[in-house]
């Protein structure tokens, strides 16, 4: 128990001049879920990015398993094998079927053989009851529909982590339910270690172990989640959840 | 109707002399357009990397090849390259060289277009699952791109076909030249002949070019649909 999967300490990140993250420091242990509330603007996305590589930080040290990592290009791509992410924008590659979307990288990258990821492919797709969509070009489906193959095709790499950067605020919200129930599912059933960012508070209160507040690229709080949504330690929190409350 | 000039095209060999001049401006055309495409497509990737110098360099060839005529390359190939560096091929290869050249330049701009219109986020999620960066142009990018700059390179094809009328200035027995040489030979028995070669000619590189034209633009139409 409480092996550390991630661990960031002090880290910083600059746009130009401007300082997009201040000394962030925080530890994801297995099995646990985080999730990064804040108002926009707050540095959320940008922080749960430059825990997989795609935004480069300044100073600081992210370390993955105890071991810090050196920021190269290929140490990143190796890395991301293990850290999967889900976007807000969920893009499937228009020119795959939902099929080769989720085989591309396990039998490229991981080299596994089409065969078993094939197998394992389909298991995942019945679980989020989109096996009859198998031959589909992403074009043919919802968003919501898109978004649960996105999250599909990050399993099968069977990532240590998965990050997920507001997957459901750009989808119709009759499709919202439906991702987030997947998600939820995978704390619940498979103990996946996640860092979730969202603006669904309801979905957060239920999922979260533990929640980082961020405001203007600081984390102004840092709580178990239960007691976060109960009795948030800043006033600042406080304001942010009664303004979330309709 | 004893010499309509429309008769001259039957002479003798000269129609099957016509087409053969077709043929031989089709091939050249043909040819530059695969070793072009391939060597633009090279260089478009190149293009869309960091590497300052490459870009560079890159853009410089495709600034040169796109402002220099097209008849200035066919010369410099044709009288300059052979004295200067003791190249001696035959006419038709050196040509196949120029047209290359100019094709990959104008192509290498076609695909880094292309490439770079493909959304950034279809990048993001390509690295997010630990692609290389090989790996993403390979499965993610170039196929997008391929769908993006298919209607553009169908015209540069129509360009560099017409362009092949050029290919009598360093004496290639093309269409056109074929065709001047029956003018001049018949000048005397058919004085109305000069319409008819070049009407003949006219509408050969027409049947050659109109339907790439029209898929272009069918494929132009389709895209704006998605």
């Amino acid at each position: 128990m409480a092996d550390e999967i991630l661990k960031v300490e002090h880290l910083n990140k600059f746009y130009g001049d401007w300082q997009a993250l201040h000394d962030i420091s925080f530890d994801l242990k297995k099995g646990e879920v985080v999730t990064l509330l804040g108002p926009s603007g707050s540095g959320k996305s940008t922080l749960i990015r430059t825990l997989n590589g795609l935004e480069p930080f300044k100073d600081g040290t992210i370390s993955f398993k105890g071991q810090a990592i050196d920021p190269t290009i290929k140490n990143w791509q190796a890395l991301r094998q293990e850290i999967g992410m889900v976007f807000q924008s969920y893009d499937l590659f228009p020119n795959l079927t939902v099929l080769d979307n989720i085989l591309l990288a396990p039998t490229k990258v991981q080299k596994r053989p089409r065969e078993e990821v094939k197998k394992e492919a389909l298991e995942l797709l019945e679980r989020v009851h989109l096996a009859d969509q198998v031959d589909s070009y992403p074009r043919q489906l919802s968003g919501g529909q898109k978004q649960r193959i996105a999250i599909v095709r990050a399993l099968a790499m069977h990532p240590e982590v998965m990050l997920f950067d507001e997957v459901t605020a750009s989808l119709d919200p009759e499709m919202v339910r439906g991702v987030l129930e997947i998600i939820k599912e995978l704390s619940d059933r498979d103990h996946m270690t996640m860092i979730i960012v969202t603006h669904e508070m309801n979905f957060a209160a239920k999922i979260a172990d533990k929640v980082l507040f961020l405001e203007d690229g600081r984390i102004l709080e840092q709580t178990p989640g239960k007691q976060f949504f109960a009795h948030p330690q800043t006033e600042r929190a406080q304001e942010f959840l009664s303004s979330m409350d309709f | 109707m004893a010499h309509s000039g429309i008769s001259v095209l039957f002479e003798g060999t000269n129609f099957v002399r016509l087409l053969g001049g077709l043929w031989t401006a089709v091939w050249i055309a043909a040819l530059s357009l695969v070793f072009g495409l391939i060597l633009g497509t090279i260089f478009g990737l190149l293009r869309t990397m960091r590497n300052r110098l490459i870009r560079f360099i890159l853009l410089l060839y495709l600034e040169f090849f796109r402002i220099v005529p097209t008849i200035v390359l066919l010369f410099l190939v044709y009288y300059i390259l052979p004295r200067q560096f003791n190249i001696n091929m035959p006419a038709t290869w050196m040509a196949v060289l120029a047209f290359t050249l100019w094709v990959a330049a104008e192509f290498s701009d076609i695909v880094r277009g292309a490439i770079e219109s493909v959304p950034q986020h279809q990048r993001e999620s390509g690295l997010a699952l630990g692609l290389t960066q090989w790996q993403l142009f390979r499965y993610v990018l170039l196929p997008q791109a391929f769908r993006l700059e298919l209607p553009a390179t169908i015209n540069l094809a129509t360009r560099v076909i017409k362009t092949t009328s050029l290919l009598m200035t360093i004496s290639i027995m093309d269409v056109i030249n074929v065709g001047q040489q029956i003018v001049e030979a018949n000048n005397q028995s058919h004085p109305t002949g000069v319409f008819w070669v070049y009407g003949l000619i006219f509408i050969l590189y027409f049947i050659v070019d109109y339907p790439l034209s029209v898929w272009a633009k069918h494929l132009t139409a389709k895209q704006k649909e998605i």
